[in-house]
């Protein structure tokens, strides 16, 4: 799954847990930034814009651009903003339901 | 409720050194900070990543560790995680931490609320894959984690020193894509004597520049017509550079044109800000202390003109002592003397910003995009809408919002609010004071009803 990722994460020895993105298993490094660590996992689009339903992905890291919203512990958050944490669910914004039913 | 003598927003360079200026001078601070960790943006998780990628990053970066451990003395109280959304006369700070809402009482509020990246509208920059420079400075920063392959666009400092960065980690930019026009170097000499006393940054500049290019990075410069082409995702970016047109494949764009004062929560309390033609952006209206119109609020740092880390870090102490002496804990003669060596060093700091403001001005066709360019990222906004509403007689970028949305998204105009203001006052020819800039009103950040509801009870966890 890493090697798809188009981010290198240098040598980390952080224990890995596993979370669900899109109804998908991922291992990443606990306490890491989830924004971070989803993108070196390869994640690419985390939303799809309210407007047009374009795909968007992290664009400040900096918890001012809102572009890394995802949707965790039933809240729309920024995922720059957030830590990873044992079997955390993850979703785009506002397509939970489709991916509850998927799973 | 918790009551303090100085609250202090962000725990950048400013706002570490004015908690600990202002400890030492007995008043007891509360210093409030989004982050899990001290640093700000600059020396974001310098504690933990100063061993593992120290090298790296470089000494300036680790010279943040000096202010994290300033932290740690009585009279001060760190919330870290601290998410500030309103602030009301009195001063009374309303937050958000671990799911529950809170609020403080301070007698004077420093913000120190840093910079934001200049927003950088081009043609295919809402694609994934396409991120501000900082923000890959704070990937390797917190996270250890790098672009395999991206090109840097745009202009500055920053550029070269995440190029370096990228470099010393083994992971080398593609191309470094410079868009300063070819003429600006020369405009600036006439800043060159004040730069020369600054003249580390300019020797760190030229060592940086020689590393990317032993590196082997190409660097094209004078690039106009900049876009990102892809149409799911980032795929390359495209640009003309001495009459010739280039298009290079990448899976990353790391824009920056410099940064910017984010001002936020200086606007949502009323402090009037200016145009600063310099730095080709608004800057709150501060004195040398960093007071305000507002009385028992200061400003210091970036988020009150964009001066870098160590000017910040002195700023941060001047405003400080201010408060000090404001509240009685010093005399007006004590503040001077103690601020004396500060307002001589801030000032050796600073030497080199006309220089550089004058070198790497902020690109063109950023700051005037091309129609079909989105400018309001949150709500889809083009520079041909905006331009649009002028025609029909908008003014102002708060009448903007009433006719498309800009600037009403999640993100509160932050990343388009000074494109905005340049799109309707060149279209209404109107300088940028005249057009003015969006009204920010709180919650300057996101704040649940389960959060507000948690707030009397502390004993209550957020609801869903």
């Amino acid at each position: 799954m890493k090697t798809d990722s188009p981010f290198l994460e240098l040598a980390d020895d952080a224990p890995r847990v596993r979370v669900w993105f899109d109804g998908q298993p991922l291992d990443l490094p606990a306490g890491a930034n989830l924004a971070a660590a989803l993108l070196a996992a390869g994640v690419q689009v985390f939303r799809h814009t309210p407007v047009s339903g374009a795909p968007r992905a992290p664009f400040c890291m900096m918890g001012a651009c809102f572009e890394c919203l995802v949707e965790t512990g039933g809240r729309v958050q920024q995922a720059c903003m957030l830590e990873v944490e044992e079997g955390m669910k993850i979703a785009r914004p506002h397509e939970a339901e489709a991916n509850d039913a998927a799973l | 409720m918790q009551r303090c003598d100085l609250a202090i927003i962000g725990a950048g360079p400013a706002g570490m050194a004015a908690a600990a200026e202002a400890a030492q001078q007995g008043l007891s601070v509360t210093l409030l900070d989004e982050q899990n960790r001290p640093g700000g943006q600059i020396y974001r998780e310098v504690d933990r990543a100063a061993g593992p990628r120290g090298g790296i990053l470089g000494q300036e970066y680790l010279h943040g560790a000096t202010l994290t451990a300033g932290l740690g003395a009585s009279g001060i109280t760190h919330l870290s995680g601290a998410v500030v959304w309103a602030i009301e006369d009195g001063f009374r700070v309303s937050f958000v931490r671990d799911g529950r809402g809170e609020q403080v009482e301070a007698a004077r509020v420093i913000l120190a609320t840093g910079a934001l990246e200049r927003p950088m509208p081009l043609p295919g920059w809402t694609l994934p894959g396409v991120m501000t420079a900082g923000a890959a400075q704070i990937l390797l920063k917190q996270s250890g984690v790098l672009p395999r392959r991206a090109v840097l666009a745009g202009c500055g400092p920053l550029l070269y020193l995440i190029a370096a960065q990228m470099v010393r980690a083994g992971t080398p930019p593609l191309a470094l894509v410079e868009t300063q026009p070819a003429g600006s170097p020369l405009a600036a000499v006439r800043h060159l004597p004040g730069a020369l006393r600054g003249w580390r940054y300019l020797a760190k500049g030229l060592k940086m520049l020689a590393e990317i290019k032993r590196a082997g990075v190409p660097r094209y410069t004078g690039a106009t017509g900049l876009a990102v082409a892809g149409s799911t995702r980032a795929e390359a970016v495209t640009f003309r550079s001495k009459e010739q047109k280039h298009r290079i494949a990448c899976d990353t764009v790391l824009l920056h044109h410099g940064v910017v004062p984010n001002t936020q929560a200086a606007r949502s309390i009323g402090v009037p800000h200016v145009w600063s033609e310099a730095q080709q952006c608004f800057v709150p209206e501060t004195g040398a202390w960093g007071e305000t119109a507002k009385d028992g609020v200061l400003i210091a740092g970036d988020g009150a003109g964009i001066s870098g880390a160590m000017a910040a870090e002195y700023a941060g102490r001047i405003a400080a002592l201010k408060a000090a002496e404001e509240l009685g804990r010093i005399t007006a003669p004590e503040r001077d003397r103690l601020a004396a060596p500060m307002f001589s060093r801030r000032s050796r700091e600073t030497a080199v910003r006309p220089f550089l403001d004058a070198a790497y001005p902020s690109y063109a066709g950023a700051v005037r995009p091309a129609d079909s360019t989105i400018v309001c990222r949150c709500e889809e906004v083009t520079a041909g809408d905006i331009r649009s509403y002028a025609k029909l007689g908008c003014f102002g970028p708060n009448q903007a919002k009433a006719f498309g949305r800009a600037g009403m998204g999640p993100c509160q105009g932050r990343y388009c609010g000074l494109t905005v203001t340049a799109l309707l006052a060149e279209a209404n020819g109107q300088t940028p004071d005249e057009t003015g800039y969006y009204r920010i009103r709180p919650p300057i950040k996101p704040v649940t009803l389960g959060e507000l509801a948690a707030m009397e009870d502390p004993s209550a966890t957020a609801a869903e």
